[in-house]
């Protein structure tokens, strides 16, 4: 018995340091910049946070049919997704001017429930070596990044949902 | 009690140790390369160049830290692929920076991209595919001094070129520009429902060129303001740019003032958006060069007011780009949903949008009644108003696409486009004279065969008008069949074929056959591309490049991290 109450902590302080190297490892967070999001209010981009719960930060553009295949097909999902793990997915629009104007409007008559950041002269897409879009984003409950990835053809939903469950049970 | 003391001490101690997982420096960036085999090909006029391999290859690394930042890009090209500029050589450094970014404060030394308000008076930026990358060389700063307050400041050379590093060219662009944003500033706008924000810029560029006939100006200034509203579901928007005296290549070297006006004004609900713009271009091509031609050192940023095509018929034959030297031009957009699980609309919902936009040529007048002198030594050539159009037709474009889904298996689009296009102003063809009228029709199907397998068709069609002696059009017309497999989330095929099959010429009915496959692994994709390429106008975002022909492989590897 008396054994077992040296034991606990141990495995416990073992298991913790465990945890801080693998997010040390991947310790990386969304750098700091300043844009707007599409009601016109001022937003850090390092200050997003949802409670906790991931993020998702999805790059698009009114001119991307890749992309807006992608979060057309991730919002017929989408509240099922937020009631089983309370994610909250961030669409970051990289429109510049001759599009930008499109994007309310698009997002409006297409019913999408999304925040959305207009990234209008690329500086967030710039500060995450992000090259093309789509590129989707998976924040987990701490802000750090978990998953990266480009491209979208039908089923990547799918897969984005996998690890927004892994993360979500973290 | 002794035996409880190790646990404890060891608890705190990792308690301290995941406290101590403190802010790390974040590095970030991205590699690219693209590489091309090219083949000769007289039939379409591709090249081979005497090497036969070319690549461009980038990388790039941010660092930040606590508030400051770094980061720099090396560029490679070993030749540079067809398209870019021939001066583009070599391997080196083509962007640095340094800089310090604090809650009031953000100031980057060395190079940086940024816009003044939509870009109209001042606009760096890099687009890549485009081989454009106008950026600055100096310092910028933006300074918020209170909420809803923004000042930023520039001054610097700008990218001209790259041999084995970074080339700026002579002259200087400095200017500034303020932004107050009415609902965070000073409380002076209490409201949730309407939200005003207004601004005003000043940018001056110094050129020092001689012209054997004209006293050219050593600093040429511009200024101009813009206010952006919401309110409800409306937003009305718009920006007026002056800019001084500036003679040019672009404009024939006179010596008249230029403005550009843009106005937006769009409403939007649950299901329905429209949105009307209305611009006016009047000698705005301002270049820190004034002998600059194509894209280069241009300070300001003019999109064409059109949507940007994406199927390869309508996109690659006939696009428009603003005509820096004048243009009036509007263009509408209504987007409407019908509602899912009605009639009209199916299970899913049914999605419309319509588009149409046409730009003219504006009037100038020339006569003494305007106070124009032509035999005077001013050298202003003509008088013209705000949105004073004349009958003289650019580009007219009118879409309409209908999207649907029918069921968990497949997906529909069809989309119809006429282009009227005025070869003349922007010669994209030698095959015509005048306005170059086409009709097009796009069939777009996706069928997904289960969980992680897609396969999508798409059939299009071009035709042209008829000229008066009964013949086609330029090259007639054309049509697009492309196939497209994907396996989510790794690999993509296509074919896609694009044949010139009404060619007034029979020898020229040739077959643009191009096959892809691509590989992605999380933020990095490969993509390999085979076959033929037409020589073209490549645009994005309304600003285009001409590509020649090319026949060969290429092959594309891009990396975030």
């Amino acid at each position: 018995m008396k054994k077992l109450l040296f034991f606990i902590p141990v495995a416990a302080l073992a298991i913790l340091s465990l945890q801080a190297n693998e997010d040390d490892k991947k310790g990386k967070k969304l750098p700091a910049v300043t844009i707007k999001d599409m009601a016109g209010n001022t937003i850090n981009t390092a200050e997003a946070s949802n409670d906790g719960n991931p993020i998702v930060i999805s790059f698009w553009a009114t001119w991307c049919k890749p992309c807006k295949q992608e979060l057309n097909t991730i919002a017929e999902e989408y509240e099922d997704w937020q009631d089983e793990t309370g994610v909250k997915l961030i669409a970051v629009s990289v429109d510049d001017q001759k599009t930008t104007k499109m994007v309310e409007p698009y997002v409006n008559a297409t019913g999408w429930e999304y925040d959305i950041w207009m990234d209008v002269n690329g500086d967030f897409k710039r500060a995450l070596g992000v090259n093309y879009v789509p590129h989707t984003f998976l924040l987990n409950g701490e802000g750090t990044i978990v998953y990266s990835h480009n491209n979208f053809v039908p089923g990547d939903e799918e897969e984005l949902y996998d690890h927004i469950l892994e993360a979500a049970e973290k | 009690m002794k035996k409880l003391i190790l646990p404890i001490l060891l608890l705190t101690g990792s308690v301290q140790g995941v406290a101590q997982q403190v802010l790390l420096p974040a590095v970030s960036g991205n590699v690219e390369t693209t590489f091309q085999y090219l083949n000769e090909d007289t039939l379409i006029g591709a090249q081979q160049p005497a090497e036969k391999t070319v690549m461009n290859s980038y990388a790039l690394v941010n660092y930040e830290y606590k508030g400051f930042k770094a980061g720099m890009r090396i560029e490679s090209y070993l030749p540079h692929i067809l398209g870019y500029p021939d001066r583009f050589n070599g391997t080196g450094l083509g962007y640095r920076y340094a800089g310090y970014n604090h809650e009031k404060i953000e100031f980057t030394v060395g190079n940086f991209y940024d816009q003044f308000g939509s870009g109209l008076i001042f606009r760096s930026y890099e687009q890549r595919q485009l081989g454009i990358d106008n950026a600055m060389d100096g310092l910028h700063v933006k300074f918020k001094p209170m909420k809803g307050l923004i000042i930023k400041g520039i001054y610097g050379k700008m990218r001209y070129n790259f041999n084995s590093r970074l080339e700026n060219a002579d002259g200087l662009v400095r200017g500034f520009d303020g932004e107050i944003d009415f609902s965070e500033f000073l409380g002076l706008l209490d409201s949730s429902k309407f939200k005003m924000t207004i601004g005003g810029s000043f940018v001056s560029k110094y050129q020092n060129v001689t012209h054997p006939d004209y006293n050219m100006p050593r600093n040429v200034g511009s200024y101009g303001g813009r206010v952006d509203m919401k309110y409800g579901r409306f937003f009305l928007s718009a920006e007026h740019i002056i800019k001084e005296n500036d003679p040019s290549f672009d404009n024939g070297y006179i010596f008249n003032k230029g403005h550009g006006t843009f106005i937006n004004f769009g409403y939007s609900q649950k299901g329905l958006g429209i949105v009307l713009q209305a611009k006016s271009i009047d000698n705005m091509s301002y270049r820190v060069d004034p002998g600059a031609t194509l894209t280069d050192l241009q300070i300001n940023f003019m999109p064409a007011l059109t949507r940007t095509h994406t199927y390869n018929l309508a996109a690659t034959l006939y696009p428009y780009a603003t005509q820096p030297v004048g243009e009036v031009a509007f263009q509408a957009d209504v987007l409407y949903k019908i509602p899912k699980k009605t009639k009209l609309g199916g299970k899913y919902g049914t999605s419309i949008s319509m588009n149409f936009a046409t730009a003219y040529r504006p009037v100038r007048h020339t006569s003494s009644e305007s106070g124009i002198d032509l035999q005077d030594s001013s050298r202003v050539t003509y008088k013209t108003g705000l949105f004073e159009k004349s009958d003289s037709l650019y580009y007219r474009d009118f879409n309409i696409e209908i999207k649907r889904k029918f069921n968990k298996h497949w997906k529909g689009t069809i989309k119809y486009f006429h282009f009227d296009f005025n070869n003349a102003v922007n010669v994209v063809t030698k095959d015509a004279n005048g306005i170059i009228s086409s009709h097009i029709g796009v069939i777009d199907v996706q069928y997904k065969i289960n969980r992680k397998h897609a396969v999508r068709m798409e059939l299009q069609g071009l035709w042209t008008h008829k000229n008066a002696d009964g013949t086609k059009q330029d090259k007639g017309d054309w049509a697009t069949a492309l196939i497209e497999y994907t396996i989510s989330p790794s690999f993509f095929f296509a074919v896609m074929d694009q044949w010139n099959y009404g060619h007034p010429q029979e020898s020229q009915r040739i077959h643009y056959l191009l096959g892809s496959a691509g590989y992605i692994m999380g933020a990095s994709r490969i993509m390999v591309n085979y076959g033929r390429q037409r020589e073209g106008i490549f645009c994005i975002g309304g600003v285009c490049r001409p590509v020649p022909a090319t026949n060969g492989l290429t092959i594309t590897f891009t990396s975030s991290f």
